[in-house]
């Protein structure tokens, strides 16, 4: 039963870890947080569904397509509602702006696709294996090693890359990356993208993994999957991961012992507690302030 | 009172008094929003928990104790202020975005408690809520809490509240005791929250958690930055706004909510400190002379 | 007894000793100068004294107590006033505002009272609007009074902050780096107020400042910093004259 609880958790949780993500390495380099980023998981979602229904696709061509439309997506938003509002203005209108952008996707969305919950045809063979006492289903699979993989790939791409080195300047140090001839307005755009490719994958596989498509999917995941961040530190990619396997793990956990019908607010009761009692997150370093 | 009321039932259409009351509902609610957000800079994303919890004690307090209206609108209020407190805690520790996530979590799990909260029909609410809030009482309140909140900015608390949102460090190094403001703006603003709530739930009857979701505390948060943070004219105008408006589109009501996220976009591009927040009266007046000399020259 | 003593404060940042064992007394009534070269500690040293940090190591006392533990707005409410190298100041409020909220808090009258416009709130305004607008008028800010503090030119926003850090009648003034960004006109005005300042409020000032003409001319004593330790103390000739400090600070002069 625990062991049972504890692969439902981690698939969930590795799908909090895969939008997390976006948001922790979007806070990293321009402290913002990404509203919309909750939507562009929705919108990979309904895109994985349209190439899998209109062209029968299988899912991993399902998968790039979200994940390449989505990256558009992201570069759009940041162009749009963004990029206009940096370093100009209060910390607060970009975060209003991001809000609206939210709203705007998820109304659009609800207009062009209607807001019923749609549902993946058969694409996956959803037949489990047993492991001793433990059932694992084939998407259950698919989902724990797609994001080991994309998280795999994620973090090369930071270490061993030039752009990934670029991202880690622009994270230390916005103003001394420009002055070091650092195209901030590219990284910053490429980190948008990135972040919006993980979130695409993450949303075709929840999609397919509860069945369950709707334009509003994309506000709890986004809240839980900032409260993930949040809580493995924002900013630190680690962290992110950690952090949304730990709330995953530790909402099912809630859910299998506690009560159902309290499952969201678990969720946000960890990450008040976590806030309050290390506010900087589980793998965050604290920052004293600069004066 | 009752006179006035009669008098205007009279004259004003259903309709149109039905949104004037949700109006000054929302001026109240948004005026204490503007106090914790507008005024001292705690961005707070979940004023709608402190709404419910007014709406739900005042509504309990009612139907199951029968209490006098007056008293359970100040109980709500009081329950309020009291979770106001509470939730302004952390933010003594907590900043910016950490501290809006602080208050997501609150006002969704104080949904989450409601939907599961016997004496409160868990999802199906409270219906039967006697309709004691009457136009003349609202109007009523919402003059009072303008005045008293004038009163409050233009004091030195509400000036040491600016402050705070200008420039924390410097705040302090004045001698103003930031903790102890930051927890008085949550205080008040959820006082002014519950206030609404309570008035709301013996408008419509009917209350469930769903009418205090995330996209009401979005809604309120709107109001305030639309008119401008921190100014009083701005957020009764931003209320006023945006409770007209949705109710002009409804029209095209499915276009309404596409509408409000591009109109927060532009409006942060265009007009960051919303459509008041910059404008003073002394900028006003002093404008006009200079055009006047200018007119005197030419 | 000294206004201000230092005895053995250390601050360290993450295994970075911003601060080693500074000893510092500074009495009365002087002008108090600390340079030294970038990186030296002396905002850090500021930061420790009015509070934003608890020093690592170390003690501080202020006219006889410890306000080491302190958090900043009970070191203000002691008598510590401060400007800032960057300047902070509440740019949305008027000239006036900003210096009638640091001259606030001493009033006794509460929420209450203010809501309700008591007589005794009444007067309380009245006194400090007065007190505000005498220092704003001695910084020759007078006819800017209600514009934003955004608005002011630089060199106004400096002196405002000074006004600002005036109007809780300290007994302590630091000033961070106040001839930043001047002219040789605007610095000499600057010396002239400083001195003012001093005589006329009877208060101790102790700056950190880049510019060694103001400091040798202004200050009465001078301690010099270099990688968080203090490496001299002295009058200006004898700062002026130390190897140490030639060697590391003010370099050979030809």
């Amino acid at each position: 039963m625990l062991l049972q609880q504890l692969v439902n958790g981690l698939t969930l949780g590795s799908t909090y870890a895969l939008i997390a993500l976006g948001y922790t390495m979007v806070y990293g380099i321009v402290q913002l947080i990404n509203f919309a980023h909750g939507e562009i998981y929705m919108v990979g979602a309904f895109v994985g569904l349209f190439l899998v229904t209109a062209w029968n696709v299988n899912l991993g061509l399902a998968m790039l397509g979200a994940m390449a439309v989505c990256m558009m997506l992201g570069m759009t938003v940041e162009r749009v509602a963004y990029r206009p509002l940096r370093g100009k203005s209060s910390r607060l209108s970009p975060l209003i702006s991001a809000l609206g952008a939210s709203i705007f996707l998820s109304t659009l969305m609800a207009l062009l696709a209607g807001v019923n919950t749609r549902r993946y045809p058969a694409i996956v063979d959803l037949s489990s294996y047993s492991l001793g006492p433990v059932q694992v289903s084939s998407m259950q699979v698919i989902i724990l090693l797609v994001s080991a993989f994309l998280m795999i790939g994620l973090h090369m791409l930071v270490r061993r890359t030039r752009i990934g080195k670029a991202m880690r300047a622009c994270s230390q140090d916005l103003e001394a990356a420009a002055l070091m001839g650092i195209n901030v307005n590219r990284v910053i755009s490429y980190t948008f993208a990135i972040g919006s490719a993980l979130a695409a994958a993450g949303g075709v596989m929840v999609g397919i993994y509860y069945n369950a498509v709707w334009p509003y999917m994309g506000t709890m995941a986004g809240l839980k999957a900032f409260a993930a961040a949040v809580m493995g530190g924002i900013g630190s990619i680690p962290g992110a991961m950690l952090g949304g396997i730990t709330l995953g793990v530790l909402e099912i956990m809630g859910v299998a012992y506690i009560s159902s019908s309290f499952k969201d607010a678990i969720a946000f009761g960890i990450l008040i507690l976590v806030l309050i009692l290390r506010p900087q997150g589980i793998l965050g370093q604290k920052i004293s302030k600069k004066v | 009172m009752t006179l006035l009321e009669q008098w205007i039932t009279e004259i004003i259409d259903p309709y149109y008094l039905r949104i004037l009351i949700l109006m000054g509902i929302n001026i109240i609610m948004v005026l204490g929003l503007n106090i914790t957000t507008g005024v001292t800079g705690q961005l707070s994303m979940g004023h709608a928990g402190f709404m419910s919890l007014g709406a739900y004690t005042s509504a309990i307090l009612t139907l199951e104790l029968g209490i006098p209206f007056w008293l359970t609108l100040l109980a709500g209020a009081a329950v309020a202020a009291v979770f106001g407190f509470i939730i302004g805690l952390p933010a003594l520790r907590l900043e910016g975005d950490y501290l809006a996530m602080v208050t997501i979590g609150f006002a969704e799990i104080v949904r989450v408690f409601f939907l599961n909260f016997e004496p409160g029909g868990k999802a199906v609410g409270l219906s039967g809520i006697p309709q004691q809030t009457t136009f003349s009482l609202v109007l009523l309140l919402t003059i009072v809490v303008i005045f008293f909140t004038q009163r409050l900015l233009s004091s030195r608390i509400g000036k040491a509240m600016y402050s705070i949102r200008e420039n924390e460090i410097a705040a302090e190094a004045c001698g103003i005791n930031t903790t102890h403001l930051k927890v008085l703006s949550f205080v008040l603003g959820a006082f002014l929250g519950g206030l609404g709530g309570a008035l709301y739930a013996h408008y419509m009857y009917y209350i469930n958690p769903q009418d205090f979701d995330f996209m009401r505390s979005i809604e309120m948060l709107n109001m305030v930055v639309l008119g401008g943070l921190g100014s009083i004219p701005g957020a009764i105008v931003g209320a006023a706004i945006l409770t007209v408006l949705p109710e002009m589109l409804r029209i095209v009501a499915e276009y309404r909510l596409l509408f409000y996220g591009a109109l927060l976009v532009i409006l942060m591009i265009f007009r960051p400190n919303g459509l008041l927040g910059d404008i003073r009266l002394y900028d006003l007046l002093k404008g006009k002379r200079k055009e006047e000399v200018k007119a005197c020259q030419s | 007894m000294p206004i201000i003593e230092l005895q053995g404060v250390s601050q360290e940042f993450g295994g970075l000793r911003a601060l080693d064992g500074i000893d510092l007394k500074v009495e009365p009534n002087a002008i108090f100068g600390i340079i030294g070269p970038n990186g030296a500690g002396k905002t850090t040293l500021f930061n420790v004294i009015t509070g934003i940090y608890a020093p690592t190591e170390g003690r501080l006392f202020f006219h006889g107590t410890d306000i080491a533990s302190l958090s900043p707005y009970k070191v203000a409410r002691l008598g510590i006033g401060r400007t800032f190298q960057n300047i902070r100041l509440f740019n949305r409020l008027s000239v006036l505002d900003n210096v009638k909220v640091a001259a606030n808090w001493k009033r006794a009258s509460g929420l209450l009272a203010s809501l309700l416009g008591l007589p005794a709130y009444v007067r309380e305004q009245r006194e400090c609007s007065a007190k505000a607008e005498e220092l704003i008028n001695m910084m020759g800010l007078y006819e800017k009074r209600m514009e934003y503090a955004q608005s002011l030119s630089y060199g106004e926003q400096r002196r405002l902050e000074i006004a600002r850090a005036l109007a809780a009648n300290p007994s302590l003034l630091l000033l961070d780096e106040p001839a930043a960004g001047m002219n040789s006109a605007e610095k000499l005005e600057l010396m002239e107020l400083i001195w003012k300042i001093r005589d006329d409020m009877q208060l101790t000032i102790l700056l950190v400042e880049h510019d060694m003409h103001l400091v040798m001319n202004i200050c009465e004593t001078i301690a010099v910093l270099d990688y968080g330790r203090k490496i001299a103390e002295g009058d200006p000739a004898q700062i002026k004259s130390d190897p140490r400090v030639i060697q590391s600070y003010l370099g050979v002069e030809r």
